[in-house]
């Protein structure tokens, strides 16, 4: 029944309206990844990003895709979190400080092992629309524990406009995905890096990635 | 494009017009994306996409006055007024004029196309709506490949080089000659006009593609987007297929109006 009612909501609601009322344009389909487990990491400017990237997949990957989103914020009221969990998929995580020792990635790693796609989003929040923000590590993390997995940057714009943080007010844009090409996690591990040095080099690439494929795009911004 | 317009007009009239505010809506959506917008105004914006519904509602009912005075009037003054209300200054007239301008063209202009659609049962008695429909969409096309061949085969003057460096003087002519010669053929079919009539509304119809083509070509070019090329891949470019059409539905749609009302 979950199934089916997730699968009305993504196959049938979010594509209509992502693709009749905004305008979808994606950019490099081909990179995006076929199975699991892969990491898709976007920057973040609105609700949408998650269904967005959740639409343009192949329906028959629904039931591996779990976008990572914020326990504090999803978690909150009985609907949302029904909501949240059942329909949308989301896997929790906690964005506080976390007590000592809980690895607050421990859910993604089972995810992982279960060859699950995860869908996250390294600015951990909205933020400013149609801004980027600073990227947290956790992916680099998640990369130097995985080295094997792809880690496919994409850089999606539009959004923002879209539906900003904020507001409940949809406003028809045309908004555009663009794919990059994956990074490995082993392409970073080396003799002599290792830990954190080897994550932040992973962070430094996938951020350059990201501004790369946000340097080809040329539609205005906002004032 | 051409094959989804004889469809939808093949079909019957409401989907037709439903059809036609549709290309209207996705040409609106295009332009917006296209200009700066600035973020107050967001809000707005969804205001002027509840106008082509409602122009085409206009259009529909065969409501002539309203449909000529609710673009050009009712929203020209209720934009700036509402952008004024909010109180955010900085970029005032540019907001106020891309997006009065926007709308004209992708709504008013393109909605012609609907009203030739449903004014023409009474004033074409020869083949109806469908039939002027039919004439000016047709010419402007043809126009338009008409134009490439001719400015291909013995284009050497260019007409506005720093807007669209591949019209030739060359390629209007004899585009234009070659419209008019199309019209002067299918009019009588098509329309109550006659031979004499027809070429000449074939000659506003390939005159009027030509300004209606070079118009979006600058604004890209101002835009910065000309080269592009797919800025919009697979879903659109609908602003170059409609470019035409904004100047020849109504340039054609006020000639016949005017020249052959009952």
């Amino acid at each position: 029944m979950t199934r089916f009612l997730r699968f009305l909501f993504y196959g049938v609601l979010v594509r209509g309206v992502i693709l009749l009322g905004l305008g979808l344009t994606v950019r490099h389909r081909d990179r995006l990844p076929r199975k699991g487990p892969t990491i898709i990491a976007a920057n973040h400017n609105s609700h949408l990003d998650t269904l967005a990237l959740m639409s343009f997949l192949p329906l028959p990957l629904l039931p591996k895709l779990r976008p990572v989103a914020a326990a504090d914020y999803f978690l909150s009221g009985k609907i949302r979190s029904w909501f949240a969990r059942d329909i949308v998929g989301i896997i929790p995580l906690t964005r506080a400080q976390t007590r000592k020792g809980a690895n607050p990635l421990a859910y993604l790693v089972t995810a992982l092992d279960r060859g699950e796609i995860l869908i996250l989003f390294p600015e951990g929040s909205r933020g400013e629309p149609e801004a980027l923000g600073r990227f947290k590590t956790g992916l680099g993390q998640l990369a130097a524990t995985y080295p094997d997995v792809p880690v496919v940057p994409v850089y999606m714009h539009g959004f923002g406009k879209a539906l900003p943080r904020g507001s409940s007010l949809l406003v028809p844009f045309n908004c555009t995905v663009s794919v990059g090409e994956a990074l490995y996690g082993r392409d970073f591990l080396g003799p002599e890096r290792e830990g954190a040095q080897a994550r932040r080099a992973f962070m430094t690439a996938y951020e350059a990635r990201i501004s790369d494929l946000a340097a080809a795009e040329t539609v205005p911004d906002w004032d | 494009m051409i094959h989804a317009f004889t469809f939808a007009i093949a079909a019957n009239q409401t989907v037709a017009i439903v059809f036609l505010a549709i290309i209207s809506y996705l040409a609106l959506k295009e332009y917006l994306l296209l200009i700066p917008t600035r973020r107050i105004d967001r809000g707005l914006l969804l205001f002027a996409y509840l106008a082509v519904p409602t122009q085409y509602l206009w259009a529909a009912t065969d409501w002539y006055n309203m449909f000529l005075v609710f673009v050009p009037v009712w929203m020209f003054l209720l934009f700036p007024a509402l952008m004024a209300l909010r109180g955010e200054t900085q970029n005032f007239l540019r907001a106020v004029g891309t997006l009065s301008w926007g709308l004209m063209l992708t709504v008013f202009c393109l909605s012609h196309l609907a009203m030739l659609l449903v004014s023409g049962e009474v004033h074409n008695p020869v083949a109806g709506g469908v039939g002027l429909l039919f004439f000016v969409v047709v010419l402007a096309q043809f126009n338009d490949v008409a134009q490439y061949v001719w400015g291909k085969l013995f284009g050497q003057h260019q007409v506005t080089p720093a807007v669209s460096p591949k019209k030739t003087w060359e390629g209007l002519i004899g585009g234009v000659l070659t419209t008019v010669a199309l019209a002067t053929f299918l009019g009588p079919y098509l329309t109550p006009m006659d031979h004499a009539w027809s070429a000449l509304a074939g000659a506003v119809v390939g005159v009027s593609e030509f300004l209606g083509d070079i118009n979006i070509s600058a604004v890209k070019r101002d835009l910065g987007v000309k080269d592009a090329g797919g800025l919009i891949p697979g879903h659109g470019g609908i602003l170059d297929r409609v470019d035409s059409l904004t100047y020849a539905a109504p340039a054609f749609f006020h000639f016949f109006r005017y020249f052959f009302t009952p």
